[in-house]
């Protein structure tokens, strides 16, 4: 026989499915910008289709990152994935060798052993029996590993796991269906017929002894197809959807485009692309320290694709970057949480919301309550001329330390510096973004920069990570912006300063926007080894801790905040150093009030270390050419 | 034979308590950590209400507890703390062993280490200093800054370590709003024409003779009171301190340069306490001091049988109250012993 | 008799705070979202360590007092002015989240009297 009813519900739920995601696709990348579609279109040619192929196969189906992260959930994903696709690579080619013709449909292959049930006795057909049910074997130990992670998150050795819709616990339901019932289906043919390899060969031997093997093996087809069936057409309902989404979202992310400032196609696809691991709760430290477990990244995924309430959940992240490293699919979480955080604050939230299967564009008039800030009370701008310009934020002025330390840093470089905001400034603009205010800070950004410009500086060097970020990315300045770690460094590379070497052990604790945030990590670390012996922490460079002090929760409490600083710290200090060292003062302030080990900051512990010299070299014209200030950005 | 009566800690809640003891007939053994007795009382020059010498209170403290009966061991910390059956074994570092039939823990109070307020730049910059430190110059007879100048406005400033969530300690302690007061006035009678502000959130001023006291600092000597948290001290052009504060009564920013800032610290658990607390397995509640059987009837009684609390151990409390604590101390412990 | 009401003294309506008809809605908007709005005790290290107060007439503490005692005129006004930079939070000895309060007022006015406007 070449066809039985049974096998209805598996064609429609894979044809209709196969339907729903070309269309999904095509919808998505029409509504790509224009320089996006050129991209993604250049993208399927060349290297960057075939680092896409490549990463398909590590990432999607071996999943070599998970894998890296936790070996049993990677396992997990790793056996209905990719042994999934040795299964149908297989049996297709199976049905092509053995089968009546070449070229069958879809359904030849899924249910062989159905319309071959003689096939697999002796010879290269047992050989082939039993690689089958060595991937279905496969398949079936990371399903046991899937069930009890369901019910037992630490078998995965995962703290917590994602929580589920109704439609997720039917199509979850469907999907735990398929392989087991495949499994008895086989074994049940096989006992009838007496074929079948070690597994379903024996299996259905067995049940041969007391079961009606030969009436029981149709009902057991029929579930094998009606839960393939099920689970394709719930598919896009769930976030199993992520399955063909993240192969698009490959596809875009090696042809070069990015989340950007503001949602768009790439944003859906890469929240469609979330497939629940819960590798981002992991990774967070509010989960970790406060015990707020319902507000991470894949519950903001989840929350934007249902059309929750979006704004609460977007504003309570420490925005620390954490969950950006960690994250399997590579999915931009930080971005696309600034992307909510702007949206509650814009005045047209445009969304598109899928309802079931079908989209609709939402246009939601929002009142922009923070949107009447206004600061046009700024007095005229008076400014100097000077070389170099110091910023220290408002940050800063609480922890007078780094205020000193800088200055006698400056001072003793010999540059032509002015201190800007020694008496108090204008704020960078920065707290005012991560709150959703990019209007706002629009106003200050422009009232600094053309301070900043008028004092016809060549550097800006500034003490604070958080108004380095916005200087760099939001500012357009001619000036060359530095860290205070990176101008030291310069200092220290041009020999421009002396120090001596003091006999402490150090840890250094990256700060969240320096390191992650403006991916500066080697300065300060380079810095911290010319002066003090710098030792290795478990949590260095990508993987830092976050103090918890950070401007962009508004959400939680003082004492939850200390709750996490005391945790960072107490891990950070492990090791009994002598000085916990940051760059950044709100670090600074935060790990002061958590621990007994003196907590300060790189500039003070240079200026600890610095060697008065006797008349300070004035070098700043030859200090900084226009060459050494296109190597320094 | 008498009973034996360890008292841990020579301050005055410990010398008091040791005094008393001695009085009614137990064997006494008194341990101290530093070379001399005395603990906190050692740092102040002139005590409040009256500004009377405190050299008085330690005459007194000292004739009470230099009786025979009362071994004084100085320059001793206890190791280990064990309780047998009814009696207690104790370890000293010096490897001294001893048994007790009762204990009093009278361990007191640390400063507040003002560094840890970065913020108002104590260690950072030039004449920002602790109110011990200010009774240090007095007892030298001498206000200076460190160029050696003479001060001309002198700012004091409230609640530094107390009444802050910041840095941990929720609670007030009670006795640096006199005490500012009390300095502030002794400011003026050492510089009559220095100007004195004292900034408060409030004026707690919760013991006898205290408010009179205010009164007069704001009658008789000039001491202006300014109602308004400081929230940072920077430093001016001609190394003066330029403070942050706003003015709350009259609702607007005040400014201001100063010569010398007084930060009045709070109490705080001491370090001898603590350690106390961990070997012996006591107590201690949300504000690290020890904690109390009973706020109203028990306050001298701790969780363990045979161990008693007396002075500031438990909190923070003026001289006379720790005396008076002491005693009350005193009288547990008979009970205690009376009833084995 | 009528002679009598005519006789007496006014007080001016204007100079009391009226509590028990002033509107209170903004201060119960921020208490319900920001608990920690009710631990004010208008110590004032927010409004002198303020980075907006460096430049012109703005006090965090005062309006503060103002909406929670209902007198919201002044409050709508100024409170625009605030540049988010955390400074105050950062200060307050009671660990009141005085930033979240300025968006949530802002939030409030906008609901309640679209800023009046």
């Amino acid at each position: 026989m070449q066809f039985d009813p049974f096998v209805i519900p598996f064609n429609i739920g894979l044809y209709f499915i196969l339907f729903y995601v070309v269309i999904r696709s095509v919808i998505w990348f029409r509504g790509l910008s224009r320089q996006d579609k050129l991209r993604l279109q250049r993208g399927f040619f060349g290297i960057a289709f075939v680092q896409s192929l490549k990463e398909i196969f590590l990432e999607s189906l071996i999943h070599r990152k998970i894998l890296k992260t936790n070996f049993r959930l990677g396992y997990m994903h790793m056996s209905l994935a990719f042994g999934w696709f040795l299964l149908i690579l297989f049996g297709t080619i199976e049905a092509d060798m053995f089968g009546a013709k070449h070229l069958n449909a879809p359904y030849r292959a899924i249910f062989f052993r159905f319309f071959n049930p003689e096939h697999g006795r002796m010879g290269i057909e047992a050989a082939y029996g039993f690689l089958m049910d060595l991937i279905l074997a496969f398949i079936l130990s990371g399903l046991l590993l899937a069930v009890s992670k369901r019910f037992w998150s630490k078998i995965v050795g995962m703290k917590k796991t994602a929580r589920l819709k109704v439609t997720d616990k039917i199509a979850l339901t469907s999907l735990w269906l398929i392989f087991p019932s495949r499994l008895l289906a086989e074994s049940f043919t096989s006992g009838t017929y007496g074929t079948g390899s070690f597994l379903t060969g024996s299996l259905g031997h067995w049940m041969a002894s007391f079961l009606p093997v030969q009436e029981l093996a149709y009902p057991f087809w029929c579930l094998y197809s009606l839960s393939l069936g099920t689970f394709f057409i719930l598919l896009p309902l769930t976030r199993y959807m992520h399955i063909p989404t993240e192969l698009f979202l490959i596809f875009m992310r090696n042809s070069g485009i990015r989340t950007g400032d503001k949602a768009g196609s790439y944003s859906e696809v890469e929240t469609y692309s979330c497939s629940s691991c819960g590798i981002c709760i992991d990774a967070c430290q509010l989960n970790f320290s406060t015990g707020i477990n319902n507000v991470q990244s894949v519950y903001l995924m989840k929350a934007i694709r249902n059309n929750d309430n979006v704004a609460d959940i977007a504003h309570n992240c420490l925005m620390c970057g954490r969950c950006d490293q960690k994250c399997p699919v590579g999915i931009e979480l930080s971005p696309i949480r600034m992307i909510q955080r702007r949206g509650s604050e814009a005045e047209n939230d445009i969304r598109n919301i899928y309802k079931g299967y079908f989209r609709s564009i939402q246009k939601t008039e929002i009142d922009k309550p923070n949107g009447f800030a206004v600061y046009n009370f700024l007095p005229e701008i008076k400014t100097e001329k000077a070389d170099v310009l110091f910023f220290a934020g408002c940050m800063t002025h609480l922890t007078p330390s780094i205020k000193k330390a800088m200055v006698k840093i400056l001072d003793a470089s010999g540059v032509n510096y002015r201190f800007i905001d020694e008496h108090g400034g204008v704020c960078c603009g920065r707290p005012l973004m991560l709150a959703g205010q990019d209007k706002e800070a629009r106003e200050l950004i422009n009232y600094n920069s053309q301070m900043i410009w008028r004092s016809g500086a060549h550097t800006l060097v500034t003490s604070c990570p958080i108004c380095y970020k916005v200087f760099n990315e939001s500012y357009h300045l001619d000036a060359v912006v530095l860290h205070h770690t990176q101008f030291i460094k310069n200092l220290i590379d041009n020999g421009a300063v002396k120090m001596k070497f003091l006999r402490k052990r150090v840890v250094y604790h990256t700060p969240c926007e320096l390191g992650r945030g403006s991916g500066v990590y080697d300065e300060p670390k380079a810095v911290l080894k010319h002066v003090a012996r710098l030792e290795k922490s478990k949590f260095e460079d990508q993987n830092s801790l976050c103090c918890g002090g950070s401007l962009a929760n508004m959400k939680i409490s003082y004492r939850e905040k200390s709750r996490i600083a005391c945790d960072a710290a107490a891990e950070l200090t492990k090791g009994k150093p002598d000085i916990l060292a940051t760059a950044c003062p709100l670090c600074k302030k935060t790990f002061s009030q958590a621990t007994e080990t003196r907590v300060a900051d790189i500039s003070e512990i240079v200026a600890e270390a610095l060697m008065s010299s006797t008349t300070p070299k004035v070098i700043s014209k030859q200090f900084y050419s226009i060459k050494e200030l296109a190597d320094i950005s | 034979m008498s009973k034996h009566v360890v008292v841990i800690g020579g301050g005055v809640a410990g010398m008091e308590a040791a005094g008393q003891l001695s009085k009614c007939g137990f064997e006494v053994t008194l341990i101290e950590k530093e070379n001399k007795t005395g603990g906190n009382i050692n740092n102040w020059y002139k005590l409040f209400p009256d500004r009377r010498d405190s050299s008085e209170v330690k005459e007194y403290l000292d004739m009470i507890s230099q009786k025979n009966g009362i071994k004084l061991l100085t320059e001793t910390t206890i190791e280990k703390l064990n309780r047998h059956c009814d009696r207690f074994s104790i370890t000293t570092d010096k490897g001294t062993e001893m048994t007790a039939d009762a204990i009093i823990v009278a361990t007191g109070f640390d400063l507040f280490k003002s560094s840890r307020k970065e913020e108002y730049g104590y260690g950072i910059y030039d004449n920002v200093i602790t109110s011990a430190g200010l009774e240090e110059m007095f007892r030298n007879g001498k206000i200076s800054l460190t160029n050696g100048k003479i001060p001309s406005a002198i700012g004091i400033v409230h609640c530094v370590g107390s009444r802050d969530e910041k840095v941990g300690n929720l609670y007030c302690s009670k006795l640096c709003c006199v005490t500012a007061v009390k300095q502030a006035i002794e400011i003026k009678e050492h510089i009559p024409e220095s100007k004195v502000f004292c900034f408060y959130m409030d004026m707690r001023m919760g013991g006898t003779h205290y408010e009179e006291l205010y009164r007069e600092a704001q009658e008789k000597w000039g001491v202006n009171f300014i109602r308004g948290k400081v929230s940072e001290a920077g430093e001016s052009i001609d190394n003066k301190l330029v403070i942050k504060v706003e003015d709350t009564l009259a609702g607007r920013p005040l400014k201001m340069e100063l010569d010398m800032l007084v930060l009045m610290a709070g109490m705080e658990m001491s370090e001898g306490g603590k350690k106390i607390a961990r070997i012996g397995g006591l107590n201690t509640g949300e504000n690290r001091f020890f904690s109390t059987s009973d706020h109203h009837y028990g306050s001298n009684i701790s969780n363990v049988k045979g161990i008693f609390y007396a002075g500031t151990c438990i909190g923070p409390m003026s001289i006379t109250d720790t005396i008076s604590h002491s005693r009350a101390a005193v009288s547990d412990v008979m009970d205690f012993l009376r009833d084995q | 008799m009528k002679k009598m009401e005519k006789f007496g003294f006014v007080i001016s309506k204007g100079r009391q705070i009226d509590y028990e008809s002033n509107d209170r809605r903004i201060a119960e908007y921020i208490y319900k979202r920001e608990p920690s709005f009710r631990l004010c005790i208008e110590c004032g290290g927010c409004s002198a360590t303020c980075t907006t107060g460096n430049f012109t007439g703005f006090s965090l503490r005062e309006l503060h007092i103002l909406i929670k005692r209902g007198e919201n005129d002044k409050a709508r006004h100024d409170i625009k002015k605030c540049m988010l930079c955390g400074k105050c939070t950062l200060v307050c000895p009671r660990g009141v989240n005085t930033r979240n309060i300025v968006v949530l007022a802002r939030q409030a006015f906008q609901n309640y009297d679209n800023y009046a406007i």
